[in-house]
């Protein structure tokens, strides 16, 4: 087996455990010291980049709901630029990178298995037929293999070969209302996002169950994850057990922490 | 050799103009803006997945919020925040530049003052600059290695968009994508360009500031310069420099 070209820590600077974020609420006041001492120090050695970095994303002032609309106004645009029969670059087996880099939400020690044999993918939403389906009901329909591009909205990329059902050919199977705006999706980890309707329907988007031609591992979303060539990794839900297809706004776990949401490639 | 100041009064308002026009001084101030913005963004975008191990950027310099309250309330240091920062100014820096290079080239304003550029004045700008001999008597006209840096800058910021695109659309604008070689590779064109626009940044501020009137003429739109009447071939400032003599 080859090993991944990265390493497997996402940066040389960050810590390889999530902070504690229970310290942090502790010494808030003390914390909040150290902030407006830092911004006296970076006042006085450059006075407008200072300023800017003052308004935090979690500032609700006017600023951030200028950034948040501009974020919005960005997914219109991305949706105009996104063309449902634009294939994205795909690639040889040989430049396969297996395994691939691991990222998400959860450390990767701190990932609970899912269990294949009781797992269940759940329907709801403007779909005909919402009966769930089980791995074993999955594996029956027709297999499409996709060696893509995976980009992370860190910066990092590497080249993936996945394999499952054609999300399109499953959303016509159960009867999903294909004019509806979004496909949402739940995992079994509680990390939860959406798409739009275009790119679930786009020929590359696969809900995948293989990757390099053996079933997906635990890290990388077993028993079933969404795989898009068109959006960047985080768009991408692993671990998925619910697929609600709607017209109201899912949101996203990393969209409701401030990434955009379209985040199309 | 001096290029000198225009003293002669101007005919009648109608025949001269400023140095730098409105429009032009606006988007110079706009630009000014947006550049920071975008290297700040940048750079905190950069420190997510660093290109070079030995290079990190203070969180005091770049963009995105307050990393400790982000760590806390969102669980990245202020990724999301400079991502945002990152593509609201991209609109403002593609949408000014493209006015500036149509402005530019309508009014003939890139023909009179960045051309010709040729060899010789390359050279005698360089000796006269390591001499400290380099005359601002006239700042209306740009001598060789002025012009020079600017159309410099101009490609540097024409590239850097190209790279920010096949960045953020490596799949639509997959054939611009693959000038860059690979994903990485236009990664690093955007890094380099970013390079090339901080030491622009740092030459370009630190003689201004050394010459303050430019920077004045920046704001208040400097001399007044005679109109041409219709396009010239030679440098407009040739016939002035003939008649003030030393």
């Amino acid at each position: 087996m080859k090993m991944s070209i990265r390493p497997p820590s996402p940066s040389r600077f960050r810590p390889t455990k999530a902070i504690d974020q229970s310290v942090l609420a502790d010494n808030k006041a003390l914390l909040e010291k150290i902030d407006r001492r830092g911004i006296l120090r970076g006042t006085l050695s450059l006075g407008a980049l200072t300023f800017l970095t003052g308004c935090d994303i979690t500032n609700e002032g006017a600023v951030q709901s200028v950034l948040t609309a501009v974020s919005s106004w960005n997914d219109g645009a991305q949706a105009l630029l996104f063309s449902q029969t634009h294939l994205a670059p795909t690639f040889t087996e040989a430049e396969v990178v297996n395994p691939p880099r691991y990222n998400g939400a959860l450390d990767v020690e701190d990932i609970k298995p899912v269990d294949g044999k009781t797992w269940k993918l759940e329907l709801a939403g403007l779909i005909g037929d919402k009966k769930p389906w089980t791995a074993q009901q999955l594996a029956t329909l027709p297999e499409q293999e996709v060696i893509i591009r995976h980009v992370c909205v860190e910066g990092w990329d590497y080249i993936g070969q996945w394999e499952g059902v054609n999300f399109r050919t499953f959303l016509e199977k159960v009867g999903a209302d294909l004019r509806a705006k979004y496909v949402s999706f739940r995992c079994a980890d509680d990390y939860y996002g959406s798409i739009d309707m275009a790119t679930a329907l786009h020929p590359q988007t696969i809900l995948a169950t293989k990757y390099a031609k053996s079933t997906i591992t635990d890290p990388f979303g077993y028993p079933l994850r969404l795989r898009t060539a068109t959006k960047l990794g985080f768009k991408n839900p692993k671990w998925i057990t619910a697929i609600e297809v709607t017209n109201e706004y899912p949101g996203g776990y990393w969209e409701d922490r401030g990434y955009n949401w379209f985040s199309g490639m | 050799m001096d290029s000198k100041t225009v003293t002669a009064p101007p005919a009648s308002a109608a025949k001269t103009r400023q140095m730098h026009p409105l429009p032009l001084r606006i988007m110079h101030w706009t630009n000014a803006v947006v550049i920071v913005i975008m290297i700040g963004s940048g750079w905190r975008i950069y420190n997510d997945e660093p290109l070079f191990g030995f290079l990190f950027f203070s969180e005091t310099f770049s963009l995105g919020g307050d990393p400790i309250r982000s760590l806390q309330l969102h669980g990245n240091a202020g990724y999301a925040g400079a991502e945002q920062w990152h593509f609201f100014g991209m609109w403002i820096l593609v949408l000014n530049g493209l006015a500036y290079l149509a402005y530019g080239a309508i009014t003939g304003r890139f023909r009179r003052m960045l051309w010709p550029i040729r060899p010789t004045e390359v050279i005698a700008t360089l000796r006269d600059a390591l001499r400290f001999h380099l005359s601002h008597q006239d700042l209306t006209v740009y001598n060789a290695v002025q012009k020079l840096l600017y159309i410099g800058i101009i490609a540097a910021v024409f590239i850097e968009v190209l790279a920010g695109l096949a960045i953020w659309k490596p799949v639509q604008f997959s054939n611009l994508a693959m000038l860059f070689y690979s994903f990485q590779g236009a990664r690093y064109v955007h890094f380099f360009g970013m390079v090339a626009i901080v030491l622009f940044l740092i030459v370009h501020v630190t003689l201004a500031l050394l010459v303050p009137k430019t920077l004045v003429a920046m704001v208040t739109g400097g001399p007044q310069v005679e109109k041409e009447t219709k396009p010239i071939m030679a440098p407009v400032h040739s016939a002035f420099a003939a008649n003030t003599g030393e």
